[in-house]
């Protein structure tokens, strides 16, 4: 456990193929983030391939009222919702949409964010006054608060959501990527790019976001936790997905109803958002020790 | 250290502006109209257009932005859409409430996060250590509303302790608490530990020890009051991640706060109402990180001497 091992500058030197199988190396010791990385992997295999397994006509369209509410059984893993649908394949179509909006929103809001930071970063000065300044006053509203006055006032859309969340993530990516441009920007091959003529844009995405990505792809990991389990917020108290589309919170708000009789309606989704949240944050943490293994 | 009070207040007001900037300007894009809201779907054209003019509605969004400004420097947030009344007075009555749920899930979480991250820390790479690690891993990870309902199932519908919904009495406060507090528990309990086992590997916690003083001793007088600085800086972050979660805890218990109000406002389209609760919510949090900032003062006489 004890991997004291200091990033010295010839390992610096080194080939970048070299530093990611040693990342890899490192990460697949820690039996916590692998379990959390296979879940996940486990996940978007449903979620891509969950037309082959399922009909979605039949798990979130048709009505079934006979084999309405029933408790978990072989026939139906996770029980029946109130229309007799199978939960279990309303849960795998859920995650298609949860999945989905949390790893979009999140690359709009890591796009843009990083954009910002890295110019921030770069340049310095009045540019990175200014826009450090509108950062301050987007995280002065608690993220969740944000995400709630932006689709309020767009409307409730999964395109809004998608807006909102990433909005939500700007300011959080732009102050890491400026911090971490920052930590790079006057080290000797930035210097080194810049005296033979090399373009801004090229030295920051050839020479400084390669050489700051640690922090970035630790904090990305995060955020998607974050922001599934904030649609799954909206979408419960009724800004997010709305009933029939079949996303986690809207299953969640949609047993709370039945949650006297038939609490597995409620309980189930629920487990399912938490280990998925559990997943990403075993893995972001499990990649934070692994791209720096001074942290331990 | 008042000159730095100062500065520190002087600074929250450009970020209030902007605050108020921004959610005026995002609400203006809301569609609705809002005389028509007031007046309801039987309102002809003409009353309509009557009443903009009264509420200043016709007049460009930036001298109408202007005009909500002053009145909030005066304290006025307009009057209600729903009601009529003042968004004032409607907010002061609930945000009682929301102190009061905030405050008991703060203690609640600072109460079993401290003991359990110290333990964790001191007992470092045991079965200890792990089995509260994965407690709080799990409680970061779970989503309030559904811990809620689940804490509802068993206590109030199952077992019947607690009430399932409303303010009436003091137990009615100990399921929205403990569901909003449950997650800023576990992330507090994983800062103090991180922070402890660095704080425990100084020297002079080594020198602590090699005078003969005993474990409790050492970890309470000597190791917990230098390892407290990250975790007051969390506590202050968590403090405003609740004011965000009690939207949600008190829609689901129905606990009569500022959070439910903001959802109450945004479904009846009450526009000064839903600028009123973000405002007030993001003062509320602006403070919070003020006196935290405030208590490394406190804590640490090295940053003491840095507000000369």
């Amino acid at each position: 456990m004890t991997m004291n091992q200091s990033v010295t500058s010839s390992e610096n030197a080194g080939k970048r193929k070299g530093q990611f199988s040693d990342v890899w190396k490192r990460l697949s010791e820690n039996r916590a983030a692998m379990a959390g990385l296979f879940f996940l992997i486990f996940l978007i295999f449903m979620a891509v391939f969950a037309d082959v397994f399922f009909d979605y006509q039949k798990a979130c369209v048709d009505l079934n009222i006979a084999e309405r509410l029933q408790w978990p059984s072989r026939a139906h893993w996770f029980g029946t919702d109130e229309f007799g649908r199978d939960m279990f394949a309303r849960v795998v179509f859920g995650s298609r949409i949860s999945l989905s909006i949390g790893f979009i929103a999140v690359a709009f809001g890591l796009l843009i964010g990083g954009i910002l930071g890295a110019l921030s970063g770069y340049f310095g000065g009045a540019l990175d006054n200014i826009i450090m300044r509108i950062c301050d006053i987007f995280l002065a509203v608690p993220m969740m608060l944000m995400a709630i006055v932006i689709v309020a006032a767009l409307g409730t859309s999964i395109v809004n959501l998608v807006i909102a969340l990433a909005i939500a993530c700007v300011p959080i990516f732009a102050r890491i990527v400026r911090s971490a441009v920052l930590s790079v920007r006057d080290s000797e091959y930035v210097e080194a790019a810049r005296a033979v003529g090399g373009r801004t844009g090229h030295i920051i995405f050839r020479y400084i976001l390669p050489n700051c990505i640690g922090p970035i792809i630790v904090q990305t990991t995060l955020r998607i936790a974050a922001t599934i389990s904030n649609i799954a917020a909206l979408s419960f108290i009724g800004l997010g997905v709305s009933a029939p589309t079949p996303e986690w919170g809207a299953l969640l708000a949609g047993g709370r109803s039945f949650i006297r009789d038939s609490s597995y309606l409620a309980t189930i989704p629920g487990i399912v958002i938490m280990l998925t949240i559990l997943a990403l944050n075993l893995l972001g943490d499990g990649l934070r020790d692994a791209l720096d293994p001074r942290l331990r | 250290m008042a000159r730095y009070i100062i500065k520190r207040i002087l600074y929250l007001i450009p970020v209030l502006i902007g605050v108020t900037l921004l959610v005026f300007f995002i609400m203006h894009l809301a569609p609705g109209n809002a005389a028509q809201i007031i007046l309801g779907e039987n309102a002809t054209p003409d009353q309509i257009a009557a009443l903009e003019k009264e509420m200043g509605l016709d007049q460009p969004v930036i001298v109408q932005y202007l005009r909500y400004l002053g009145g909030l420097l005066h304290g006025n947030l307009g009057n209600s859409y729903a009601t009529g009344t003042s968004v004032t007075t409607e907010i002061m009555a609930r945000f009682p409430y929301t102190v009061r749920l905030t405050f008991v899930a703060a203690v609640f979480s600072i109460i079993l996060a401290l003991p359990l991250g110290i333990i964790a820390a001191v007992r470092q790479n045991t079965w200890v250590d792990s089995a509260s690690m994965v407690f709080s891993l799990i409680g970061v990870s779970m989503p309030i509303f559904w811990l809620a309902l689940m804490l509802i199932l068993v206590f109030s519908l199952k077992l019947g302790w607690f009430p399932v919904y409303g303010a009436d009495s003091w137990k009615s406060i100990i399921l929205p608490a403990v569901s909003l507090g449950f997650m800023n528990m576990a992330s507090i309990a994983r800062t103090t530990r991180s922070s402890m086992v660095e704080t425990i590997r100084q020297d002079y916690i080594r020198t602590a020890y090699s005078k003969g003083l005993n474990e409790r001793e050492v970890i309470m007088k000597h190791a917990f009051p230098n390892g407290m600085l990250p975790t007051i800086t969390v506590i202050g972050l968590e403090i405003g991640q609740m004011l965000g979660g009690s939207v949600l805890t008190e829609t689901v218990f129905a606990w009569p706060g500022v959070g439910r109000l903001l959802i109450q406002s945004i479904n009846g389209r009450d526009t000064p109402t839903v600028m009123g609760c973000i405002i007030l919510m993001t003062i509320s949090f602006a403070l919070v990180n003020l006196i935290v900032d405030l208590l490394y003062g406190v804590f640490d006489p090295r940053v003491r001497t840095m507000y000369r």
